[in-house]
């Protein structure tokens, strides 16, 4: 075995496709770097964000990830699309089979694991902590490291374009197909260390904001006087506890099979790959719900402050996120209900899984009952949620409908599928996180986003989706398969031309999203959000500056009520002025993370391309950088008084003003 | 942190440490033996392997997870509840599938 492995001048890449797209990124990425070079602020970069564990600046640096993985996954979408609609008739189109597999399947993994994941756990560090009125997560070094384990595994995705392959096995890497014997190549090896790796991260989150929410709720929060954004991340995270590990089971037990010829998945020998398939949707449904719990929570802040009205049945809300959780554990077979288990079998999840309906029906008429009589304001996180009521009932209809095993026989692995998938993924979460992304960003960064443009990508987006995926619901009942390559079947042609037209639109879209942001950084000075409470908001996050003060609170506010900030404006008792504060402990800022981050990428590198002698070292490098960390001195320092009241009085006397 | 209150139950001490570390040890070696001699035939052999994993598991809780079941540790009851109900669900039908699936395949 040689020095690096079985790294060698054949993992650089010949596709011109994939010369061009790392050439742009190389020029990108030392633009950006002459950038930040230029302007002096590698320092500043370093001490102030990337060790930061501050979780309102994880949070942003988490939802940086998700966009600059979101324009990687939307790449591939769009060359999909474009591909499906070149080669029709025949015809071979632009991609041929090696790299198009490998970009559905990169796809996949990308916009689930690297998109909405980063997304959503951005979303929950940025409000959680500020909605219960707490100084920073339970462990806020663990809440960094996480953050640096996510980009680890993202990092593994994108340097396998660059080196080597990706796997060509679809998202769900299902053996036999994804086993050593079928998928030679590193492809899927690198699937699983980003997913090892960005999981592992994932657990940790999970587990460091239930702690959070157990512990550290301001004085007199109850657990059923949680803001319901909050109760929703609850349940999320109780889901990632739960899910997580048995991903990491599966896994581990694929990569026993490839790395030391064990024999769980193989086809001789005793394995049995129906067993991956059983646990990677055991794991795979949770997932589902961790995306879609936040993005409800966030739709009940949106209808609630928009409607200027307290959310209807917010204890039906908590009760219903409670029970989708518990349901989320037992429906997954239906993922694989042709795998051919028994009659019995099928009738029982399937009907669970019409089960699940009940609950978030139950949401949705608490929405609808909560904009009744309301006095709705038409802005852009409003937008968001109503075109999700509409988008995301037509995809959970279409689910219902796949839950009839009968129906699942015709339609499984067809288009019909990825359209419900899609219309319930991008309808319900994404949808979801761009409310809650345009609510909180004023929150996060202290100025407005434009409303003009937001507009834009808001109609681009829903056009664009009805577009491309209400076609893809017809081309699966006319027997279209998912992740065919080229297509021979005139009628098909005009519905894939429409799908690939609305794959543009959604572009504009995106583009519109980016120019929202351009132009709110451009006119940042005249944006700016003074008072920190921009849409007469009801919880504690809406009490503070934007941004918020580093401590967030200068005194544990006291709550009394679900609208805690909205109990306190009635009752005159917010934006009260102290004549004395007290020292406030903070965390500090440390390079573990980074550090342990970088590490990990080394590991899952070396152990994709078998280089063993840095498996090792970078392997005793994590431990001795963990131990290092748990002995380190100057972890803390306090916050005193007199500067405490400096920035309080400051954002005091911002509200005064308006 | 100064605000950091422990939990009342205890974090252990080395006794119940080597205690809980001895029982794991006897628990593993039990099965271990049982597969390798093969002195006992198949059922009683796997139901061996299930009751000693079972009393594994309760031997962690108490001794390396300090599991308590007390009124102050009403968070752990409702976690372990919980864990429990979801290594019933997702064990308990993953056997049901397979089995299932396996009869069609004639195995």
């Amino acid at each position: 075995m040689s020095f690096l492995g079985k790294l060698s001048w054949d993992a650089l890449p010949y596709d011109p496709i994939v010369i061009g797209t790392l050439t742009v990124v190389a020029i990108g990425g030392a633009f950006l770097f002459a950038l930040i070079t230029k302007m002096k602020k590698w320092g500043w970069l370093w001490r102030e964000w990337l060790t930061s564990v501050d979780h309102k600046r994880l949070g942003i640096m988490y939802i940086i990830l998700a966009f600059v993985m979101l324009i990687r996954g939307f790449a591939d979408a769009i060359m999909m699309r474009t591909q499906l609609a070149l080669a029709t008739n025949g015809s071979e189109g632009y991609l041929p089979p090696d790299h198009y597999d490998q970009i559905f399947t990169a796809h996949g993994v990308i916009m689930i694991i690297f998109v909405a994941m980063p997304f959503m756990t951005g979303l929950m560090n940025l409000i959680v902590p500020l909605q219960i009125g707490a100084r920073d997560v339970a462990f806020p070094f663990l809440n960094n490291l996480s953050f640096w384990l996510a980009v680890s595994g993202a990092l593994l995705v994108n340097i396998s374009l660059g080196l080597g392959e990706f796997a060509k096995t679809g998202w769900v890497a299902y053996p036999p197909l994804s086993g050593l014997e079928f998928s030679p190549g590193v492809g899927v090896d690198y699937y699983i260390w980003a997913l090892q790796i960005s999981g592992l991260g994932t657990t940790l989150t999970g587990v460091n904001f239930l702690v959070t929410v157990l512990k550290m709720r301001t004085p007199g929060m109850k657990l059923m006087q949680m803001p319901i954004f909050t109760w929703t991340c609850t349940w999320a995270n109780v889901l990632i506890v739960a899910s997580f590990p048995i991903l990491t089971a599966a896994l581990a037990m694929l990569t026993l099979d490839r790395y030391l010829d064990f024999h769980f998945f193989t086809n001789d020998a005793g394995g049995n790959a129906m067993m991956y398939i059983n646990l990677f949707w055991a794991w795979g449904h949770p997932e589902v719900y961790i995306l879609v719990l936040p993005a409800f929570g966030i739709f009940s802040e949106v209808v609630s402050t928009f409607t200027g009205k307290r959310l209807f049945g917010y204890k039906s809300m908590v009760y219903a996120s409670g029970a989708i959780s518990i349901l989320g554990f037992i429906v997954w077979l239906h993922h694989f209900f042709t795998m051919g288990s028994s009659a019995s079998v099928n009738a029982f999840f399937g009907i669970m899984t019409m089960i699940i309906a009940i609950p978030t029906g139950v949401k949705l008429f608490n929405w609808l009952f909560t904009m009744y009589k309301g006095r709705i304001r038409m802005e852009v996180p409003m937008l968001w949620t109503i075109g999700f009521i509409i988008i995301f009932s037509i995809g959970g209809m279409t689910g219902v409908l796949l839950a009839v095993p009968g129906a699942d026989y015709v339609l499984h692995n067809s288009l019909f599928l990825i359209a419900h998938f899609h219309n319930t993924i991008i309808g319900g979460a994404v949808f979801g996180y761009f409310a809650g992304f345009t609510f909180w960003f004023s929150k996060a960064m202290g100025f407005h986003l434009d409303p003009k443009w937001g507009r834009v990508s808001f109609w681009c987006w829903t056009i664009g989706f009805l577009m491309a995926f209400m076609p893809l619901y017809v081309l699966g009942f006319l027997g279209m398969t998912r992740r065919l390559n080229h297509t021979d079947n005139p009628d098909w042609n005009i519905w894939l031309y429409i799908a690939a037209a609305g794959a543009f639109v959604i572009a504009i879209g995106i583009a519109a999203q980016f120019i929202q942001l351009f132009v709110a950084f451009r006119d940042r000075n005249k944006n700016k959000d003074t008072t920190g409470d921009p849409w007469n908001g009801h919880t504690l996050e809406w009490s503070l500056a934007s941004p918020p003060q580093f401590y967030n609170f200068a005194k544990l506010p006291h709550v009394e009520d679900i609208d805690a900030f909205t109990d306190m404006k009635e009752k005159g008792t917010a934006y009260q002025r102290h004549a004395k504060y007290e020292p406030i402990h903070m965390p500090s800022n440390t390079n573990a993370g980074p550090i342990m981050g970088a590490l990990a990428t080394a590991f899952g590198f070396a152990f994709v391309w078998h280089i063993w002698w840095l498996v090792a070292a970078s392997f005793v490098g994590l431990i001795v950088a963990f131990i290092a960390r748990s002995y380190a001195s100057g972890k803390d320092y306090y916050v005193q008084p007199d500067e405490v009241a400096r920035i309080e009085n400051e954002h005091l006397d911002n509200v005064a003003k308006g | 942190m100064s605000q950091h209150d422990h939990d009342s139950h205890a974090h252990g001490t080395v006794g119940s440490y080597v205690v809980g570390f001895i029982l794991s040890v006897i628990l593993t070696v039990i099965p271990f033996w049982a597969v390798m001699t093969g002195s006992f035939d198949r059922a009683t052999t796997v139901a061996i392997l299930v009751v000693t994993a079972i009393v594994q598991i309760v031997v962690h809780l108490k001794y390396f997870l300090h599991l308590n079941f007390s009124k102050e540790g009403k968070l752990d009851t409702f976690s372990f509840l919980f864990t429990a109900l979801v290594i019933v669900m997702v064990v308990g039908l993953s056997i049901w599938i397979i089995y299932a699936s396996n009869a069609m395949m004639m195995y």
